[in-house]
């Protein structure tokens, strides 16, 4: 079934449209809105953002794979976003990615088997004073150590259920 | 010691309008709002006020930019991307005091005629970006936005827009572009922004923290604002230590102060067991110092004496027994995959330079790669169509010309001396 936005987000989608001069200009938090209700941005997605602006889907997709937070696959449930920048890195961030990829079997760009976490490395996050720091989804984890994460993954793995 | 900004960012509701207004908070508008415009902008000069964002340059010499004549709607926009590694003040600002930020957006408009503002924040600050949201409906909501604020006849609009990832966005040029729907690539200039920058109109671009400086500046006046500072360079800043000192995070702190006192007394010093070996002075992008330079005063004019910047006020802090081939390794990595790929030099060189110190990094560098290094650099500086590749060569050329010996080592010793790791 070709994806569309639930009426919650068609009105938030509308009330954002009317905040800009042109369409053109939507296709950023368009594309966020997307990602939100879709999971991820798929080629039907892509089209379906399309249609609603008004462009070819070529011009859409163009937008959406120069920006590193549209994911273009399936991310796991909990994506888990550790800073490899400096700061980070002083601070230990290469073994705690080393502990995370330990923990969940999967290397950096991977997914678990179960699909719930994806594991990526990113550039600063603009935390570097609580470094290391990582993103799970919209929320910062900060001033990591390997019990903190042990803590967070097992505390996510239990709302999983 | 005077604070511009952080006073009461202990205070959990000051993000919220009704506690920013009870502590002296939209005065400043008031104020301004029974002013001749122009002496708005003539108080912002006197200030010294310079952007906080990087670069440096003079606000209120960048705001008379604008063409003169007002048939053409003129655009603000906020720069709240904080893509620079090592800065983290804008979130603090955004977090803790977002009024500030807003008080600042409507002053700044109004002296500049200006209808529409927009902020564009980083996309990975969802938390931050919905805590402005909800600061700037309830400026809306006690009428500081929308049509005829207080009165006056003067209507405003202010929209949040958020990034998507990407580091170059910060760059005012690839913002405007990405906040009009496209790629964030750098724009050819001239022309520059005041004259066609968001949807072809005149625009002015500011970083958070300049903006946010704005509604103090108004109340004190910009003598007792430059007055903080040094000469050329007012007010405070917010300085971002981070790396293993004792207490790492943001300092306001006046424009001047010694880049020692930052480290020593207000962070704390090293932590303990651990020496200071070079710093990283204003975000990645600044040349790095090594320990016996920071007796150096924390201004733009004085950093730049001593070859480097005080930039976007990331101070970021490395330690002895860091290998500096690795920290530049990981320096060189993040530029080559932020670099947006439109010029030969910064797209390849960014990759050249990434690549041949890693190679060097795994004990595989061969020799003439530390020249062939600073040959790539020369071919990046000034070339290309903005400044992220002079932003790659600046931390490449000052690691090789302080720290030489470390990457020679690598080189003939066919491994790292510090393991390979952190
Ligand atoms: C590669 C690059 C990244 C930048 N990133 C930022 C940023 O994240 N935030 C910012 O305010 N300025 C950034 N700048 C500087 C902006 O281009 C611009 O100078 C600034 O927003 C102007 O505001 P100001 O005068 O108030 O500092 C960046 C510049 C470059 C070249
Ligand atoms: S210098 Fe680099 S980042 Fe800037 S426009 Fe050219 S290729 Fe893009
Ligand atoms: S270096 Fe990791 S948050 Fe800045």
């Amino acid at each position: 079934m070709s994806p569309s936005f639930s009426e919650a987000t068609r009105a938030r989608f509308e009330r954002m449209l009317a905040r800009y001069p042109d369409k053109e200009a939507a296709i950023l938090p368009t594309l966020h809105l997307a990602q939100r209700e879709f999971g991820h941005l798929s080629g039907e997605a892509i089209d379906y953002v399309a249609t609603l602006l008004g462009f070819t889907p070529a011009r859409i997709e163009g937008v959406a794979t120069f920006y590193t937070m549209y994911n273009r696959k399936p991310v796991g449930k909990y994506h888990l976003q550790v800073c490899r920048n400096l700061s980070c890195s002083l601070m230990g961030a290469e073994h705690l990615i080393e502990h995370m990829s330990r923990k969940l079997g999967i290397k950096p760009g991977g997914t678990t088997a179960d699909g719930t976490f994806t594991l990526s490395t990113v550039e600063c996050l603009g935390s570097c004073g609580t470094a290391p720091v990582m993103q799970v989804n919209d929320d910062y984890h900060e001033d990591l150590t390997e019990e903190s994460i042990d803590a967070i993954l097992d505390g996510l793995r239990q709302e999983h259920g | 010691m005077e604070l511009v900004l952080t006073t009461h960012f202990g205070n959990d509701r000051y993000r919220h309008a009704d506690t920013y207004e009870q502590l002296g908070g939209y005065a400043a508008m008031r104020k301004a709002f029974s002013m001749p415009k122009e002496e708005i902008v003539a108080e912002v000069r006197k200030a010294n006020l310079r952007g906080r964002g990087g670069a440096g340059f003079p606000a209120g010499v960048k705001w008379g930019f604008l063409p003169k004549d007002l048939s053409r709607p003129r655009v603000l926009v906020i720069n709240a991307d904080e893509g620079e590694p090592g800065t983290f003040k804008d979130r603090l600002i955004m977090s803790r005091g977002p009024h500030l930020m807003i008080e600042g957006i409507v002053i700044t408009s109004y002296a500049l005629t200006i209808h529409n503002g927009y902020v564009y924040i980083r996309g990975e600050f969802v938390r931050e970006a919905e805590i402005v949201q909800e600061a700037i409906d309830e400026a809306y909501a006690k009428g500081y936005l929308g049509k005829n604020i207080l009165g006056s006849g003067y209507d405003l609009e202010v929209t949040v827009h958020r990034g998507a990832g990407a580091y170059i966005c910060g760059e005012e040029t690839s913002l405007l572009n990405s906040l009009e729907g496209k790629r964030g690539w750098p724009r050819v200039k001239p022309p520059f922004p005041a004259s066609v920058g968001a949807f072809g109109l005149p625009t002015i671009v500011n970083n958070v923290e300049t903006i946010a400086d704005i509604p103090w500046i108004v109340t004190h006046g910009g003598e007792k604002f430059a007055s903080l500072g040094v000469e050329k360079d007012g007010g405070t800043r917010l300085v971002c230590v981070s790396g293993p000192v004792k207490k790492p995070g943001v300092y306001e702190l006046p424009v001047g102060i010694s880049l020692r006192s930052i480290l020593y007394e207000h962070a704390g010093g090293m932590q303990d067991g651990k020496a200071l070996k070079a710093v990283i002075p204003g975000g990645s992008s600044t040349p790095v110092i090594r320990a016996d330079e920071i007796d150096v005063g924390y201004d733009i004019d004085s950093m730049q004496k001593i070859g480097t910047m005080a930039g976007s006020g990331g101070v970021i802090v490395i330690p002895e027994g860091t290998c500096m081939v690795r920290a530049l390794s990981v320096l060189m990595n993040f530029y080559a995959h932020e670099s947006c790929g439109q010029c030969t030099p910064c797209r390849e060189g960014c990759g050249w330079l990434a690549r041949v110190l890693r190679r060097i990094e795994n004990g595989e560098g061969r020799e003439g790669d530390v020249e062939l290094i600073l040959n790539v650099c020369d071919n990046m500086m000034g070339r290309t169509i903005c400044p992220l590749a002079d932003a790659a060569v600046m931390p490449a050329q000052s690691f090789i010309w302080k720290f030489r010996e470390e990457f020679d080592r690598h080189v003939r010793d066919k491994k790292c001396p510090y393991g390979n790791t952190f």
